[in-house]
This record gives structure tokens, C-alpha cells and sequence, in this order.
């Protein structure tokens, strides 16, 4: 029996409202008689660490960056969804509901992307009051705009920088409650160990990363906002330093970890271009708006054109193939990212991929800049076609952009209630570092929604049902849990220094990278998976006899961090690969090759995989356990979906 | 694999870079030799190369901060050839890449240097200055829940606009590094100007600049000279109008308000 999800009863319109009714309140005297450990400080950590402040708890925020205004929140590009309606063009909560429902391919919880819904609108006026700088239409109300596909426009943006700004503005109030002394703010400090007193999360184990000094923080709440895994695959749109190692050592704790195999893949990032390659960099979805999707029609032609022999203008209008807007009529290029990454691998698949390592197809401009002017161009996508030209030293406004998808965002992540409470009591987790609102694809401009969400509205709410139910006493780090975990830490690191072998912690991890992309990546099968489950099993234990290091624990030590992070990367990893083996069927972003339509599209299978695949640690090199929160349907209907 | 440039060739390079143990050491430059990179790396992909092979050797790899490698985080931050972020105009290091640079070239990588940005170790800087800024008064004074409709503050689009250029600072630090006094104006000025120009941040706006830059003189950063290196060596861009606004505002709050500080 699973355990209880904690989902309100009654009428979906109706839960959040008697939920916050329901649950029970701090005094407000005794709530600065409670701390609060935040792990992260991005959107979700920021808003959260800053929110809780200012109802009066004493919180202690944990980043392992220099500064909270750097977590990767900040690189978010197109916008953020509400359903504010302000467009008059038929949007609502319960539509914002639905599109997220069925963007997700029917594997999320309804309550809570209800809620997500409904939150949105608040998360707006928050951010318009903070100073946010949204664009604003002539007559200064604030301008939206359709994204991903969206039949509505609901987004609201800050040209092409929207992360940033929510950031900053997460970030200002942050730091004003800093200011006040209700935030205590530890830079540089790494997560390294979850600490439970009495089955519930009484704190934590860090690492200053600047002298190395191990510490111990308590508190009566630990709440994660520690981002997503997608650097599992070392090629990511991710920044370099993001990392499961916070959620993971929880989950080895006891936290369950939901659905690890619902990873994203972004169609248009600019393409690898050698294997000195550190991250990718994502293209907005927005140039899909205006952008024609193509290859060569045929493979002689594409071959031709990736030896040189023939230039992309050489090409006439009757070789190319549109395969977008052939296959997929009424959408055409603005199809979900699973599906247009799908298609565009594809096409490189069949032998039609262009740039010289093949795998890249051409998102061409030519038709917009002859319609509208090179400088109308320039007015929408600017700052995107000169990053363009930075990195590949390639002028978009003269050829056509090559892109490839790559990973981008992952859907799974720990196990959460209602609450946002993980399986162990006192734990939480916010944003991508929880699983709970995307089901198996995320829709574009949701993510800084749910971020926010998460850490504005709900959280602020709900743990305070799980604190009043907890005295009010001084928690200190005196429990022999601390010094137990703090131990482990230790010796874990001491493990890693002492290893002396050959091979460098970023070694492995493209290894890693490499295995997971191949097998566990875009598309996966069965035998696949089998494989890639033995080879990482392999890597691993090269990892842990063959390991690189210099330098002291003492002291700042990027590569030990970086082995810290890969290490625990390589356990996930098969986590990944088992769930994605487990799951039967295609949904989202989880397209297994032998579950699929007559033409080529994700085929579900709702009577035996209507559930959240909730993994349980059960030992060092046990098998995990599979725990299944079985989903159901109120509201809507489950359909194929269908994009032609 | 080659890049987008089949016909680019591989280059070879001489590194000279700062190595530093920590802050209560001194440090001093140590020459690298890098082979057969490609024009179309990023330049921290060259450093990546080098510390690969250091690790590899034995050595210690040369400790730098940078994270989302795609310009907008603002943690990379090296001063190279005597430029922040070095040579290509409003980029930053991570966005730099080695085809602004040739075979056999002779490359000088330094960290920021400024008495309000003590050495961590190597390249990194402590930056913690300039969060210690913002929390002096770079925001407004909202808390969750108590915010209008969004729709009910309404914004002139031109003030909206400029209030965004100035609010895409990213922290990182150039301004100071460039400028001859290590002044800050710059990075305050942006944050003062956004909510400044801003109706939300008027409420606060004088206090808001007198203990921002109070601030500021307390961290160690010098005055402004009116050079504007700063902005001319800012990767996003940022004004200097920005502190003829700054200037405005201090002078304003001076001479009107009651704040003591």
C-alpha cells in the first residue's frame, strides 16, 4: 500500500481553498521558534528561504554558488506562464489545468497541477510589486505572448531573459530578509548529507567549499530546492554545477524518488561541435515560432553537404523537407518539444542529418527575413541570433541555424505529497527538484511557474501543518545522528582522495554521459537498457578503484566536488535506466521504441501505467523497491495525443 | 570531430596564469603550454583542456568560477590580456571563444583584481561584496501575498524598457575589475536606476541609495572618476547614464530626506 498522497477531498476548484483551511497554523509568537534549513536559492529555494522569513521563522539557505543570483533559474529564457486572462482570449485556470495535464501525457496529479494553475495569477502580481520588469504593451499593462505551442497567450516575459528577472527579484527579496537577520545565508556550501533524528529530517551535513571545513546544521524542517539531474547526461543545457547530490543523498535516506526516467529533451539547442564539448546551450523554443524546420530530402544530398561538396544555398526548395510541416499539418513547427526532438533525431537517423557531424537538421529564417526585414527579425530574436553567431561563428541572418536536441529539464525527481512533503517526515522538496506537476513532458514557460509556485504559495502554506505538530523546543546538532552522518561524510570524501588512480572525475562523467544519452536518452528499448544498466555498473566500479585527485580536502577543491557529484551520478543513473526499463510504455518525454503507433508516435498505456513509479533505496547494490501511487482521472479525459 | 569550421586549424598556445593557494597567500604567474585547440572551444573549454591534463599529471588544476556557460549567470570572471573577459566587446569569458585567438599566441589570465574582491584561491574572487549591497536596499519592501493585481501598476513601456536594461546586470563583477579606482558604481547604479525609474520602487527610493551606497564605501570599493572603462568593458551593456541617475538620486536623497546614514 502506498503511502497516502495527501490529496484534499472534494470538488477540484474547491481542494487548495479547504486545504489552506485545513491545515494547521503556527501561532504567530512561537514561529520564530522554529528554523527552517533551505537548500538552494534559486526560484523555488529563493522565494521559499525569503517567504518563510517573512512569516516570522528563522531560516538558515544553503547555496553551493557564490551568490543566490546565480543559481541556473537565471538562464530560463521565454517566459512564464498565468492564467490571467488578460489577453481575452479564452484562457482560464482550468484550461492552464488541462494543457499542462495533457502536456505532461496524463502521468501528473491532478490536485496539484490544479493548484499550480491557480497560484499562477498570484505569482505575477508578486514578482510586478518586486519590481520585475516585465514587457509591457504601449498602454503599460503588462504584454504576453503564445509559447510552446500554446493555443492561448498566457506567458509573460522579460524579452529573452525572463529567468533572470524572476531571479533577481526572488533574489532582492531574499536578500532583504537577510538583511533583517530571519534569513542566515551560507554561500559556497555543498549539501553533502541529509541528517534524521527520530525518522525525521533534523538537518544537515555541509562542505565549505572555499576551506573544506565540514559542518553540521540542525533545524526542525529541511527543504530541498536543489534543481534537476539532467547533468546526469554531462551534456546538458544545465549549468555546470547543477547536481542530483542533495536529492540523492535524501533518497538514500529515505526519500522516495519519482519517475527518474522522465527527462526532457529540448529540440533546438546549437549542436555538439567536438568532444572538448563542456554543456549545450538552448535556443528559445520562441524561434520555432518563425523558424522552418528541414533536411535534405534525400541522403546523397545530405551526405554532399555535410563533405562540403555543396553549400546550404545550393539547395532548392524542392529538396528539402519540411518534415515538420508535412507530418504534422496543423501544428508544423510549433509541435511539443518531445515530439519535434523525436523527429528532428529522426531524421539524423535516417542519414539526413546536416553540419559536418551529421547530427543537426536546419531551422531556417529565410522565409521571415524576406517577408519582414532582416531588422523586424532582428527586433524578436536579436540577442538570440548574435548568441548564435558567438558560438558557432556561423551569421543566421545569411544560412539557416543548425540545431540538435539535448537535455534540458527532468520531469521526475523526489516524491512529494500535496504538501510538497517527501517520504520522510520533515523533508520537502520544491521545483525541479520534485516530480510532482509535469507528468512525463513539460510545457514551455512552466517551469519558473512551478518554481515559483512551489516556493512563493504553497510551501509557505503547507509546512507549517507539519510544524505545529512539532514542539517548539531548540533543536541542536548534539543527537548522535549528527556526528554519525557527519562520520560518513568524511569518510566518503577521504574514500575519494585516497583512491590514486588514472582517470578524472569529468572523465567518467562523459562516459557516463555517453551511455545514458545512447540508451536512456531521446529513445530506449528494452535490450538497450540492459545493456546500458551493466555498463554503468561497470563504470562504476572503475570509478571507485581508478579515480583522479590532487590537492587536499582542507581546501578549495573543484575536482573533488566534481567527483562528489559524479559519484553520486552514477547510482542515479541506473535508477534512470531501471525505471525507464520498468515503464512499459511511451509517454512524454519517455519514448520506448517498441511501444509505439503505426506512425511513429508515443503510444500509452493507461490501464498498467496510469501510476507514479516511486523508487525506494533498499541498500547499497540492492535492487530498489518499486512503490506505485496509482493516478486517477476526475476532470479529464485521457486521449492519445495528436498534434497532426 | 570538426566544428562548424571544417577548414579552422588546431592552435597551440602559451598560458600565463595566475595561481594563487588562498587569501592569506601571495601568488604569481606560471606559464602552460596548451596543444591542438580547437578555434571553435569556448575559452573556458580551454581551460578545461588544461586541467584536465594538470590532473592528469599530478598537478593541481587551476580553480575558476563559472557555471552557466551560456553568459547570464555572471560567475565566470577573468581578466584576460589585461581586459576583463578579455578582447571581444560585450561578452563574457564564457562566451569568448579561441577563434578570436591564433596559433602560437601568448595568453595572460588573471584573476579580478580589487581590494573589495580578496583571492579565493587562483582566479576565484569573493564577490560576497556586492550581495552585501543589494541587501542594504537593492529591492522593494513586498512581502508574498500582499502584492495587487499586476495589472493595477501600470508601466510606460519606455520606462519599462529601460528599467529591464538596467535591471540585465549580471553581477559578475567587470565594472570594478575594469575600472582604474575599483569603483562599484556601476553595478549600484544599474540596480538603483531599475528601481528608481520603476513606480514600485519609489516608495523607498531615497533610502534605498543613500544605504546602497553606504554600502558600498563601506565594502572598500574606490570612487568614481567618470572614466567609464566600466561601461565600456560591461559584457550586457550596462550605461553610464546609469550613474549620472545614481549621481541624481544620492544628491536628491541628500538633500531632502531625514535618513542619517
Amino acid at each position: 500500500m502506498f503511502q497516502d498522497s495527501k490529496i484534499p477531498e472534494g470538488p477540484l476548484t474547491e481542494k487548495w481553498e479547504k486545504h489552506k483551511f485545513n491545515v494547521k497554523l503556527v501561532n504567530p509568537a512561537n514561529k520564530r521558534k522554529y528554523d527552517i534549513i533551505v537548500v538552494g536559492t534559486g526560484l523555488a529555494g529563493g522565494a521559499a528561504a525569503a517567504s518563510l522569513a517573512e512569516l516570522g521563522y528563522n531560516v538558515k539557505a544553503f547555496t553551493y554558488h557564490d551568490s543566490p543570483r546565480r543559481a541556473h533559474s537565471i538562464a530560463a529564457q521565454g517566459g512564464i506562464n498565468a492564467a490571467k486572462n488578460y489577453q481575452n482570449d479564452g484562457d482560464s485556470v482550468f484550461r492552464l489545468f488541462y494543457d499542462t495535464i495533457k502536456g505532461g501525457d496524463y502521468r501528473a496529479r491532478e490536485a496539484n497541477v490544479y493548484r499550480l494553475a491557480q497560484v499562477s495569477v498570484n505569482i505575477i502580481d508578486q514578482c510586478v510589486a518586486q519590481g520585475v520588469p516585465f514587457a509591457r504593451e504601449y498602454g503599460g499593462l503588462l504584454a504576453n505572448r503564445s509559447f510552446g505551442g500554446a493555443q492561448v497567450s498566457r506567458t509573460f516575459y522579460a524579452r529573452g531573459q525572463t529567468g533572470q528577472q524572476l531571479l533577481l527579484g526572488a533574489y532582492s527579496a531574499l536578500s532583504r530578509q537577510i538583511a533583517y537577520g530571519k534569513v542566515k545565508m551560507y554561500t559556497r556550501s555543498e549539501m553533502l548529507d541529509l541528517v534524521i533524528v527520530d525518522g525525521k529530517a533534523r538537518g544537515i551535513i555541509t562542505r565549505n567549499l572555499i576551506n573544506g571545513e565540514i559542518e553540521q546544521h540542525a533545524a526542525h524542517a529541511v527543504v530541498l530546492a536543489t534543481g534537476g539531474y539532467g547533468n546526469v547526461f554531462y551534456l546538458s543545457t544545465n549549468a555546470k554545477y547543477c547536481n542530483a547530490t542533495a536529492a540523492w543523498r535524501a533518497h538514500k535516506k529515505g526519500a522516495y524518488f519519482a519517475n527518474p526516467c522522465f527527462t526532457q529533451i529540448h529540440p533546438t539547442c546549437i549542436p555538439v561541435s567536438g568532444d572538448y564539448q563542456s554543456k549545450l546551450t538552448l535556443m528559445s523554443e520562441s524561434l520555432r515560432n518563425d523558424g522552418r524546420v528541414w533536411v535534405p530530402k534525400t541522403v546523397e544530398m545530405a551526405e554532399r553537404l555535410r563533405k562540403g561538396e555543396v553549400k546550404v544555398s545550393d539547395i532548392s526548395e524542392d529538396d528539402r523537407d519540411y518534415f515538420l510541416e508535412r507530418k504534422y499539418p496543423a501544428f508544423g513547427n510549433l509541435v511539443p518539444r518531445d515530439v519535434a526532438s523525436r523527429n528532428a533525431k529522426q531524421m539524423c537517423d535516417e542519414g539526413r542529418g546536416v553540419g559536418s557531424s551529421g547530427l543537426a537538421v536546419y531551422l531556417d529564417f529565410a522565409e521571415i527575413i524576406k517577408r519582414t526585414g532582416a531588422d523586424a527579425v532582428s527586433q524578436k530574436y536579436g540577442n538570440l541570433f548574435a548568441m548564435y553567431e558567438k558560438i558557432t561563428g556561423e551569421d543566421p541572418y545569411k544560412q539557416p541555424m543548425r540545431i540538435y536536441p539535448a537535455v534540458h529539464y527532468t520531469m521526475g525527481g523526489l516524491w512529494v505529497d500535496y504538501n510538497l512533503q517527501t517520504t520522510v517526515p520533515g523533508l520537502y522538496a520544491t521545483g525541479e527538484c520534485n516530480f510532482s506537476d509535469h507528468g512525463a513532458n513539460r510545457l514551455g514557460a512552466s517551469a519558473l511557474m512551478q518554481g515559483l509556485a512551489d516556493g512563493y504559495f504553497v510551501l509557505p502554506y503547507t509546512i507549517g501543518d507539519q510544524l505545529a505538530q512539532t514542539p517548539p523546543t531548540p533543536v541542536t546538532t548534539q543527537h548522535p545522528a549528527f556526528a554519525e552522518a557527519e562520520a560518513q561524510v568524511r569518510a566518503r570524501i577521504n574514500k575519494l582522495m585516497s583512491i590514486n588512480g588514472t582517470r578524472t572525475p569529468d572523465d567518467f562523467h562523459k562516459h557516463l554521459g555517453h551511455i545514458m544519452w545512447e540508451y536512456c536518452g531521446m529513445a530506449r528499448n528494452a535490450e538497450g537498457l540492459r545493456h546500458a544498466k551493466a555498463e554503468i555498473q561497470k563504470l562504476r566500479r572503475e570509478f571507485w578503484s581508478d579515480l583522479k585527485l590532487t590537492g587536499t580536502e582542507t581546501e578549495m577543491n573543484q575536482a573533488l566536488e566534481k567527483a562528489g557529484r559524479v559519484a553520486d551520478f552514477l547510482e542515479l543513473g541506473e535508477l534512470m535506466i531501471d525505471d525507464a526499463y520498468n515503464r512499459n510504455e511511451s509517454c512524454g518525454g519517455h519514448f520506448r521504441e517498441e511501444y509505439q503507433t503505426p506512425e511513429g508516435e508515443a503510444l500509452r498505456d493507461d490501464e498498467n501505467y496510469a501510476y507514479v513509479a516511486a523508487w525506494q533505496f533498499n541498500g547499497e547494490d540492492q535492487p530498489e523497491i518499486l512503490n506505485k501511487e496509482e493516478l486517477t482521472f476526475e476532470n479529464v479525459k485521457l486521449t492519445q495525443r495528436s498534434y497532426k | 570531430m570538426a566544428g562548424s569550421n571544417p577548414n579552422a586549424k588546431p592552435m597551440n598556445l602559451t598560458l600565463k596564469v595566475w595561481r594563487q593557494k588562498n587569501r592569506n597567500t601571495t601568488g604569481q604567474i606560471v606559464d602552460y603550454q596548451v596543444r591542438d585547440i580547437s578555434p571553435d572551444m569556448s575559452f573556458l573549454e580551454m581551460l578545461d583542456v588544461l586541467n584536465e591534463d594538470l590532473l592528469r599529471k599530478g598537478d593541481e588544476p587551476v580553480a575558476f568560477d563559472h557555471d552557466c556557460r551560456e553568459g547570464i549567470c555572471g560567475s565566470c570572471n577573468l581578466f584576460i590580456n589585461g581586459r576583463a573577459h578579455g578582447p571581444e566587446a560585450g561578452t563574457t569569458t564564457c562566451q569568448l571563444h579561441m577563434r578570436k585567438f591564433s596559433d602560437g599566441d601568448t595568453i595572460t589570465i588573471e584573476p579580478w583584481r580589487a581590494n573589495a574582491f580578496p583571492v579565493n584561491k587562483d582566479l576565484s574572487v569573493d564577490r560576497s561584496a556586492f550581495d552585501r549591497i543589494i541587501q542594504a536596499g537593492g529591492y522593494v519592501s513586498v512581502n508574498t501575498g500582499g502584492a495587487p493585481d499586476g495589472n493595477e501598476i501600470p508601466v510606460p513601456k519606455e520606462i519599462a524598457d529601460r528599467a529591464f536594461e538596467a535591471a540585465t546586470c549580471i553581477g559578475c563583477g567587470a565594472c570594478v575589475a575594469s575600472c582604474k579606482n575599483a569603483s562599484a558604481m556601476l553595478f549600484v547604479s544599474a540596480k538603483v536606476s531599475q528601481l528608481a525609474l520603476l513606480p514600485q520602487g519609489n516608495v523607498e527610493r531615497k533610502t534605498r541609495v543613500e544605504n546602497m551606497v553606504a554600502q558600498m564605501d563601506k565594502e572598500g570599493f574606490g570612487a568614481c572618476t567618470n572614466i567609464g572603462s566600466c561601461a565600456a568593458e560591461c559584457p550586457v551593456g550596462i550605461s553610464l547614464e546609469n550613474i549620472a541617475i545614481l549621481n541624481r538620486e544620492f544628491l536628491t536623497a541628500k538633500a531632502t530626506s531625514n535618513n542619517l546614514a
